[in-house]
């Protein structure tokens, strides 16, 4: 109260400043690049990104052309700084290569499942009675299937290849997706400013633009960049069992499978792509917890 | 300003009472025989298996410019009037008529829309009633915003509204509601209530949860507005004191029931209600030799589950008898005293109660 004074007391200007007012988001985003560590994070994702897109920049070597005389090349090797998987082919190449479909695979059906799980979770959690009932019921019929047994059956029945692998993964995270966005969309249906705002005479697509998605996307945002790591993990899982990328693809998880043999032979190389696949869903992951807390207005 | 004009009003319209009153006004608000029962679900196939009479059977008026304060216990049912009357849950009986138009009504009435221009609430939790999203003054704006003002000019009057409020709109306009105090924040969701110049504002215990010294400024500062945007006031409290300070009628609830209604003087000077007595007597003297030592009234009041029958105050009350158990006592005006309703055998003459008069 006491620099009142020394502000000018003119309302067209304060009018002025709360319309150029600070939107919620503009504040998450302030806050966001006070925090080092999510923005460091955030940065190695966008290398990350930027190398698998630009693929041919990055590499030398063809990724699916190997040389029996190149096999399994330790780490270190010159020409094949990260050594040769164990048909030759330059391992290097390969993960910047496989990246594109693991990271595909990754965060094309969390994104998915964050439309289609978000669209019918708030759409439950606002409307409520019946519709809530169908959406949960099913849901709940979904949600009975572990999402790895649920995708090994939907990749098992449509048969292996990319396409397959993003659906199935898509399907087994809608449920849980759906579940988060009802509880949060109750729970905030039923706070006074909902009622408040009914009480204003606003028609319920208003109340639901101007006062439920403002309160629900953030929570449901940070969940879902929390299951882009585990998506990743579930498409290698697919890869690995045969059932995702087919060779010879370059994909971490397959990569994982097929290095597998050689693990007694050259370890280091071996474990490389799972090194990769662990950074990046640790990425995923501190990414979504800054966002949490920067998005958590009360601290 | 209006306490004396308040009290000079009568209560109009009661229930099986057919007289009209010489001189009478037309209410801005009747209200007739509002009832709310809750189903209480459960079992496998989710079939009611009781109802809450959260709500029965309340009638009363609200005049032009006056406050009416409704008080009672928690539970007693405060609370779902307040959102009946502004139709946030649908009503099961009864019916509310505004300025002479009949709210809800197929033809002719008013819609819920037009209803929420004129009638406007206070919430009692100032936190959960303010959208952590939104700067405070877009969230005073929205009610102008939805009702077909532009962003800018909704804005402007969220601005003026902040200063009609107290604070000023250069440091207030773009805080979020977690930077403000509880005073603060219930100025805001007063400024909202009045962003859409409501002719009437239900206070829901709207000063309950503030600070003794913050509620007195709110309370001065809803005086102020009441004069200031010739507002009336339907003043929802357990706090007697506040009610007595504000109003100029008190409508005293007991389990979804009206037991009296009157003016505020009278009441507090002169209960009728056995129940009313017993409130009264309960708030706490500032003479410390006139203390209460007994308590007035022990125990919760019954299940509204399964209420007692007849009248509902019968099992706590000390002059229970018989006639109570058997017959509902109507909400009637007690002879002498044209200006309240009782609802209570002794008071009603003839009604078989040993304390009550004979018959006229």
């Amino acid at each position: 109260m006491t620099d009142a004074a020394a502000l000018p007391a003119d309302p067209a200007m304060a009018l002025k400043r709360a319309q150029q007012g600070k939107s919620y988001w503009q504040r998450v985003w302030e806050r966001l690049r006070d925090d080092k560590v999510t923005l460091a994070v955030i940065g190695v994702l966008v290398m990350l990104v930027a190398m698998v897109v630009f693929a041919p920049w990055f590499t030398v070597h063809d990724p699916y052309t190997g040389s029996v005389l190149r096999r399994l090349k330790p780490i270190g090797t010159p020409g094949h700084w990260f050594g040769t998987d164990e048909v030759g082919r330059d391992l290097w190449s390969r993960m910047v290569y496989g990246g594109r479909l693991s990271l595909l695979a990754g965060v094309v059906p969390v994104f998915m499942a964050l439309l289609i799980g978000g669209f019918l979770g708030v759409l439950a959690g606002y409307v409520g009675g019946l519709v809530n009932s169908a959406i949960m019921r099913l849901t709940d019929v979904l949600y009975a299937f572990p999402s790895i047994l649920l995708a090994i059956a939907i990749t098992g029945i449509l048969g292996s290849g990319l396409q397959n692998t993003i659906l199935a993964l898509t399907i087994s995270f809608i449920p849980p997706v759906i579940r988060i966005s009802e509880s949060v969309t109750t729970q905030v249906r039923h706070l006074d400013f909902v009622e408040a705002a009914r009480a204003s005479g606003a028609r319920p697509l208003t109340i639901m633009r101007y006062h439920i998605l403002n309160n629900v996307l953030g929570p449901i945002l940070v969940y879902a960049t929390s299951l882009i790591s585990i998506c990743i993990i579930l498409a290698a899982g697919l890869s690995f069992l045969g059932l995702g990328v087919t060779p010879p693809n370059a994909e971490w998880g397959l990569m994982l499978n097929n290095l597998r043999q050689a693990l007694w032979v050259s370890p280091l190389v071996a474990a490389l792509p799972g090194v990769m696949i662990f950074i990046t869903s640790m990425c995923f992951n501190l990414m979504s917890d800054g966002l949490r807390q920067a998005m958590d207005v009360r601290l | 300003m209006s306490r004396a004009k308040g009290a000079a009003v009568l209560t109009a319209d009661l229930p099986g009472d057919g007289r009209k009153k010489v001189g009478e006004v037309r209410p801005l608000l009747a209200v007739e025989n509002l009832t709310k029962h809750f189903p209480l679900k459960g079992g496998p196939l989710n079939r009611t298996k009781a109802v809450v009479q959260a709500v029965d059977g309340v009638s009363f008026d609200v005049q032009m410019g006056e406050t009416l304060g409704i008080v009672g216990e928690s539970g007693c049912g405060k609370s779902t009037t307040a959102r009946l009357l502004m139709h946030l849950i649908p009503l099961d009986r009864g019916s509310i008529v505004f300025d002479g138009l009949v709210v809800g009504a197929a033809t002719g009435g008013l819609s819920h829309r037009d209803l929420h221009r004129q009638m406007q609430m206070v919430f009692q939790d100032s936190y959960a009633s303010l959208n952590p999203r939104l700067p405070v003054s877009m969230s005073i704006a929205f009610g102008p915003f939805v009702h077909g003002l532009a962003k800018p000019a909704a804005l402007k009057r969220g601005m003026e509204l902040l200063e009609a409020v107290g604070l000023d709109p250069m440091l207030f306009a773009n805080r979020y509601p977690h930077e403000l105090s509880g005073g603060q924040r219930q100025r805001i969701n007063i400024a909202r209530a009045l962003a859409l110049e409501p002719r009437i504002v239900i206070l829901d215990e709207a000063v309950s949860a503030l600070d003794k010294s913050v509620e007195a400024q709110v309370l001065n500062l809803l005086v102020d507005l009441k004069a200031q945007f010739d507002l009336t006031y339907v003043f929802i409290s357990h706090d007697l004191n506040v009610v007595r300070y504000i109003s100029d009628r008190v409508m005293v609830m007991y389990l979804g029931k009206v037991v009296e209604i009157g003016p505020v003087d009278r009441i507090y000077r002169d209960p009728q209600h056995p129940y009313t007595r017993a409130l009264l007597s309960a708030m706490p003297s500032m003479d410390p030799r006139r203390r209460t030592l007994q308590a007035p009234l022990t125990g919760d009041p019954p299940n509204p589950i399964s209420p007692p029958s007849g009248c509902r105050f019968r099992t706590r009350c000390p002059f229970a008898e018989d006639i109570c158990g058997a017959v509902s006592p109507a909400l009637l005006v007690p002879p002498g005293d044209d200006l309240r309703a009782v609802a209570c055998h002794m008071r009603l003459p003839g009604s078989g109660h040993s304390r009550a008069a004979a018959a006229a």
